[in-house]
């Protein structure tokens, strides 16, 4: 451990907006990265992670300051530098079309990789990555979890001396996820590679040997997990919500004390949260009104939110929800959504198979799920964008098969890209969209003016050009325009960093109290937490549908475990049961 | 009226989205109006610069006179006058010459006999309808010339050609410009329309309004009709008054016409649109239809030329009974009765094209 892979001295890097003016992604950024372990950069969106990765690789020169890649100026000899290393940008260069051999021999092809190494090569990278059995198959047919692991074998097919990985676990499930990492640990172990990675996931961060904190542009933080983690120390505490009180309820109450709290988020049916370091013991005991609280072991995360707060104090809490009161209006026991034996085929492929549950009003529903476990379908089923293939479907009192546009008048829908018209301002989209819904005249602007004022958004604004927080702000607003009972939401808090996810998720807190019912699809397992219920689907089929404690219990105990652990744990047990089975079939 | 008041808001957006996208503003005006002057100065058939070379070998009073007669028309210019046959061959292979006109030595001899005299004329036939224009000119004024000698001609044909006194080409293409060249622009900005959408991923946000199939159609058609009109009018406009090709029949039955004519194709477009899943499908969708929608229109070439089963397939056409409707309407004064044929084949397509797009609007599956 003598070298250093990289070195940066003030580096700096702007972009030009045609809209914006000068944006800049990296700022005066100076850093020393140790050869032969793996280090993470973290940091939310907009952080100028990318940017550095692209400068490591020499696809991006800096503007100005110094940077030199395992001893080469990569400014001046971006060539040599890039024979040495390896780079896995977000989105892979896969070829979807060829099979996953031919992927795999283009890839080492490009990089020159003698004859005689290959079949080598080829077999580790294959086992490793448990794919010898799919060679044959076109890379376009393979899950987003599988298709990441062959950009990782393409990426691999050669030995780099430093390996660069891009978020190389967006948008992907928590089973694979896991793999990906086992995957990269080894060639730590064994192979002594240099790994840095950038990453959203601060249980990824945590297995580095260093990370490197940014935000803005800016380094905030390094050092080993270890060290970044005892800036939480005697911080960290868990309060229990008394029997009958939500989670989130607390929790909601908790992060918008910002003097006191820093951070605040539901955890197995408790609340995690960080105290501010000089808030009064009295005020907080107020605050908490008899809620008991243990202190909790700090974690990396617990730091990074923590660092993330400081540097954003006056950031906006989220934008409030329309009615305060968190009281729940009498639900009538009617269920507002009713599944019974939904079932939809594409050909002869069952993406969900003969589905059954109720959602209450007023309920967190999250579906969740890994890559094509049919979750993204369910969810179209149940906002009628997809016609079912057979089984009753009822949404709000409406049966969903026979009175499709009034079951649809009653439901407000949340892309999870922005799926709004990027040319008109934001009060020509709520303009259209209202009307669509029947809103016309007074009643009309008088909805629009309450969400522009609860969204806080700008109503001349192009809403093409609005920052990503701004956008997923305005497709809520033009979700709830109409006032719809249901809002569902698909993936709503991928590719949005921390800090706007505490917001995102107090708007829907606050929503949920008013009586809105919610239905959400997330890739974040811990965001599961937040919901009423759940339900986990593998392979079109619904595995369990219980509230978070009761999936933890089904997953086997262990106090500690994590809402990601328990989903691994479900999915893996009910994989394992349909393999016995075939077996005994 | 709630029906109306959310189709409204539909139109209203569709209208901005082409107002407010520059690529497709200037799409509105900057084609129609570029193409149909094109058309009208650059597409023509007309003979009106056709050089000649003369190989005179009787140098005759006779020869000379109808050397001078064919000049005298202003159509011909003689560029060449060869020495010998052997000259011949290469002002037509070069494409100097249209045609080569030859006077035999004993032609002058013969015409004083009383006896048959040819005329040879060599042409380049590879431009058949040019090459046949000259002949036909070049026959024209020899028979002149033999009336003028007081030649005795069994038979005169007086031809008086209606709807376009001249034979002038650009009186029968123009008038079908009005269909053929605003259906270009119908047909892919609808086609766009929806492929657009479904790229940008706004289309699931539509479609998850309580907006209907039906709505969601008309409220995409329409503004495309709309479009469709304002570029025919555009077109109308310059061969009205620019080129100054008289109407014969009536304004509203042309426009009763291109309504149904433009619907037909904007349904076509539509469906184009609701199958592809991105703009470029959608545009290389409309590539590949329009080249038969104009071969087999009648634009260029009549359909009775056509092989029967090319014929059948022009019924599905819609651009045919279009370019036929306003031809007809425009050049012939033609009354609704006859050209009521027109409008059931228009009327049929879009029938069947319009609920197929509303159909797979929802049914489509990415």
């Amino acid at each position: 451990m003598t070298g250093f892979t990289v070195t940066a001295e003030d580096l700096r890097r702007t972009f030009d907006d045609a809209d914006v003016g000068e944006v800049v992604a990296v700022d005066g950024l100076s850093m020393r990265v140790r050869e032969g372990e793996l280090t993470a950069l973290v940091g939310p969106d907009g952080a100028g992670k990318t940017t550095l990765m692209r400068m490591f690789a020499g696809l991006l020169k800096p503007q100005s300051g110094r940077l030199s890649v395992l001893g080469i100026d990569v400014a001046q000899d971006p060539q040599s530098v890039q024979d040495r290393i390896s780079y896995m940008p977000q989105r892979f260069g896969l070829y979807e079309d060829l099979s996953v051999q031919e992927n795999l021999d283009l890839y080492a092809d490009l990089h020159g990789v003698p004859m005689d190494q290959r079949q080598e090569r080829f077999g580790r990278m294959l086992e490793m990555t448990d794919m010898a059995r799919f060679t044959e198959r076109p890379a376009g047919k393979l899950s987003g979890g599988m298709k990441q692991k062959l950009g990782l074998a393409c990426t691999l097919v050669r030995s780099p001396d430093l390996l660069l990985l891009d978020e190389p676990s967006v948008g992907v499930d928590p089973l694979s996820r896991r793999d990906l990492w086992k995957i990269v640990q080894q060639l730590v172990d064994d192979e002594g590679l240099s790994v840095i990675v950038s990453t959203a996931y601060m249980d990824e961060a945590e297995r580095c040997a260093q990370v490197f904190v940014m935000d803005k542009g800016r380094l905030l933080a390094d050092g080993s997990p270890a060290e970044l983690t005892a800036r939480a120390k005697e911080l960290t505490f868990t309060a229990l919500p008394p029997p009958g009180v939500p989670a989130r309820e607390l929790q909601a109450r908790l992060i918008d004390a910002r003097d006191l709290v820093i951070d605040a988020m539901p955890q197995a049916g408790n609340v995690r949260f960080i105290k501010q370091p000089d808030a009064g013991d009295a005020d907080l005991r107020q605050l908490l009104d008899g809620i008991e609280t243990e202190a909790r072991t700090e974690e990396l995360e617990d730091a990074f939110m923590m660092l993330l707060r400081a540097q954003d104090k006056d950031a906006p809490a989220g934008p409030a929800p329309e009615a305060a009161n968190t009281q729940r209006p009498a639900t009538d026991d009617k269920p507002v959504i009713v599944v019974r034996d939904l079932v939809r085929t594409f050909g002869d492929f069952t993406a969900v198979a003969s589905t059954s549950f109720d959602v209450a009003r007023g309920e967190i529903f999250g579906l969740l799920g890994p890559n094509g476990a049919g979750k993204t379908t369910t969810f179209r089923m149940l906002c009628g964008l997809l016609p079912a293939t057979s089984g009753h479907l009822e949404v709000a009192g409406r049966d969903l098969r026979t009175a499709r546009a009034q079951a649809r008048a009653r439901i407000g829908y949340v892309a999870q890209k922005f799926a709004l018209y990027g040319n008109l301002s934001i009060r020509k989209n709520l303009e259209f969209f209202g009307g669509a819904y029947g809103l016309r005249g007074r009643a009309l602007k008088a909805r629009i003016n309450e969400v522009v004022a609860q969204f806080d958004l700008d109503p001349a604004a192009q809403s093409g050009q609005l920052p990503a927080g701004f956008k997923q702000r305005l497709a809520m607003a033009t979700g709830l325009l109409h006032q719809p009972e249901i809002l569902f939401l698909d993936e709503p808090t991928s590719g949005i960093d921390p800090l706007a996810r505490r917001a995102f998720w107090r708007t829907i807190t606050a929503l949920a109290g008013t009586g809105v019912t919610i239905i959400i699809t997330t890739h974040f397992m811990e965001e599961a937490e937040y919901c009423d219920r759940i339900a986990i689907q593998d392979a079109g089929e619904m595995l369990i549908i219980g509230t978070p404690k009761q999936v933890r219990a089904r997953a086997g105990d262990g106090a500690g475990q994590t809402m990601n652990d328990a989903f691994i744990a479900v999915v893996e047990q009910h994989r394992e049961n349909s393999r016995s089975r075939q077996v005994a079939a | 009226m709630l029906f109306l008041s959310q189709l409204l808001a539909l139109i209203r957006k569709e209208l901005l989205a082409i107002l407010k996208d520059p690529s497709s503003r200037t799409l509105l005006f900057a084609p129609a109006l570029m193409q149909a002057l094109l058309f009208g100065y650059g597409a023509t058939y007309d003979l009106t610069h056709a050089p000649f070379a003369v190989l005179d070998q009787s140098r005759s009073a006779a020869s000379t006179e109808i050397v001078a007669r064919l000049e005298g028309t202003g159509v011909f210019h003689r560029i060449a006058t060869l020495e010998n046959t052997s000259q011949i061959a290469g002002q037509i292979e070069s494409g100097d010459a249209l045609l080569v006109l030859q006077f035999q030595p004993d032609f002058a001899a013969k015409l004083a006999g009383g006896a048959e005299a040819p005329v040879q004329v060599i042409l380049d036939g590879r431009n058949s309808s040019t090459a046949g224009l000259a002949s036909a000119y070049v026959s024209s004024i020899v028979a002149g010339y033999n009336a003028d000698q007081g030649a005795t001609t069994p038979l005169t044909i007086v031809r008086r050609a209606w709807f376009n006194p001249n034979f002038e080409s650009r009186w029968n293409l123009m008038p079908a410009l009005i269909a053929s060249l605003s259906m270009l622009q119908t047909l892919m900005l609808a086609a766009l329309s929806v492929a657009r959408e479904r790229e940008q991923g706004t289309f699931d946000q539509l479609l998850v309004t309580p907006l209907t199939p039906t709505q969601i159609l008309i409220g995409k058609a329409l503004p495309s009709i709309l479009v469709g009109l304002l570029q025919s009018t555009i077109i109308f406009l310059i061969i009205r008054y620019w080129f100054g090709i008289p109407m014969n029949g009536q304004v509203w039955l042309m426009y009763l016409g291109l309504v149904t004519f433009t619907t037909a194709a904007v349904g076509l477009g539509l469906s184009i649109s609701a199958i592809a899943l991105t703009m470029q499908q959608a545009m290389l969708y409309t590539f590949i239809v329009i080249m038969p929608l104009m071969l087999l229109s009648g634009l260029l070439t009549p359909v009775q030329n056509m092989p029967e089963i090319l014929q059948w397939a022009t019924y599905a056409n819609p651009l045919r009974f279009g370019i036929d409707l306003v031809r007809r309407v425009y050049l012939e004064g033609a009354t609704l009765r006859e050209v009521s044929f027109d409008f059931i084949p228009l009327l049929a397509v879009a029938a069947v094209t319009l609920p197929l797009a509303a159909w797979l609007f929802r049914h489509r599956l990415s």
